[in-house]
């Protein structure tokens, strides 16, 4: 089966991790900037982390015959220091002219503070500025309900963002019917643990459809799976669901999201 | 469904034995924290309210669970001082 992997922390993985993806059929791999398990100390760390982003890591992808794709910014995580991060959003519109980037992300809220908030509005007027797709990561667990509300409101306080140009990640049974009645795209995160899991991701669709929606593993540095993506469509057909869906959730739906830039091709 | 309908599957042949050992998996996580003398943690007592929820009527339980272990106010908090989530709310957002 061919598959896009919309949302994958590369950096933090193995070849042996790009091989088996691209056993199981992955044509294309799209990832987002995020928290590398610690706070960077200087904006220097960030130019360096982008500079592999759109260096490197794609010429790691292109070995496995997979194209690579990335997304741009400070990940809520580190907007507590606001100066800093202003530091590091002021870096990005260098980073956009990449032939390899196609958006700002993720963006987002993590414990739903203030200068988390602050900071998500800044990068959406990046992203309005320089007529960029967005890529958000809404927060976990507990935090999650409310930060999805107000992540919505942020991104409606600018009229000029298209919610079909915006994909709001991490969703789960109660925040994907606010996320796609606003218009926006949803993203599914399988997790190994503790969050949302193959089988409820399926139940999702069933209920909510098959439009503007996708799944992701989100790998990254700690306990996840990168195969959690081909394993759920493979799920999704011991449930009973036809090729054509299946190929539409895994591969349409993510190419026909990033194809609004026009960087992306396959 | 809005799109297309799965072909008949028996989900119950498909997923009961793991619904089966999930719920043995919180019978015996409650059973252990009753004996150690842990049972007044705010998380506990969130699971445990959450429990009478599988028993509503209609197809949503999973999300009035996780309404119930929600954070239910509006207002950004002033700062962050962790990083990350408990899975339950604590009372103070
Ligand atoms: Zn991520």
């Amino acid at each position: 089966m061919k598959y896009i992997e919309p949302h994958a922390h590369m950096v933090s993985r193995t070849t042996a991790d790009y091989e088996a993806m691209a056993l199981a059929g992955c044509q294309v791999i799209s990832e987002p900037a995020f928290w590398a398990g610690y706070d960077r100390s200087s904006e220097q760390g960030f130019h360096d982390y982008f500079s592999l982003l759109t260096g490197f890591e794609p010429q790691r992808a292109a070995k496995f015959g997979i194209k690579h794709f990335t997304w741009m910014c400070i990940n809520p995580k580190e907007s507590e220091d606001v100066g800093l991060a202003n530091a590091v959003i002021d870096l990005i519109p260098e980073f956009l002219k990449c032939d390899n980037v196609l958006g700002i992300g993720e963006i987002g809220l993590n414990k739903n503070s203030r200068n988390e908030l602050g900071v998500l509005e800044r990068h959406i007027a990046v992203a309005d500025e320089h007529d960029q797709l967005i890529l958000v990561h809404t927060p976990h667990l507990e935090d999650k309900l409310k930060g999805t509300k107000l992540i919505i409101d942020a991104l409606k306080n600018f009229p000029n963002i298209k919610p079909e140009r915006v994909i709001i990640d991490h969703v789960e049974e109660h925040t994907v019917a606010p996320v796609k009645d606003a218009g926006f795209w949803a993203g599914m995160t399988l997790y190994p643990e503790s969050k949302l899991t193959s089988r409820r991701a399926i139940d999702i669709l069933e209920k909510f459809g098959t439009d503007k929606i996708w799944m992701n593993c989100a790998c990254d540095w700690g306990v996840s799976e990168p195969l959690a993506t081909p394993k759920a469509a493979r799920m999704m057909a011991q449930r009973g669901h036809s090729e054509k869906m299946i190929e539409k959730v895994f591969f349409d739906n993510p190419r026909d999201f990033m194809a609004q830039s026009p960087k992306f091709e396959i | 469904m809005e799109n297309d309908s799965p072909s008949a599957v028996n989900l119950v042949d498909l997923d009961f034995m793991d619904a089966r050992a999930r719920l043995l998996d919180v019978a015996s996580f409650l059973d252990r924290v009753e004996r150690a003398g842990q049972m007044d943690d705010y998380r506990v007592d969130a699971l445990l309210k959450a429990i009478p929820l599988l028993q509503n009527a209609g197809p949503d339980r999973a999300a009035e669970i996780l309404l119930s272990l929600s954070d239910p106010s509006d207002e950004p908090i002033p700062e962050a001082h962790t990083k990350g989530a408990a899975g339950a709310f604590s009372g103070n957002s």
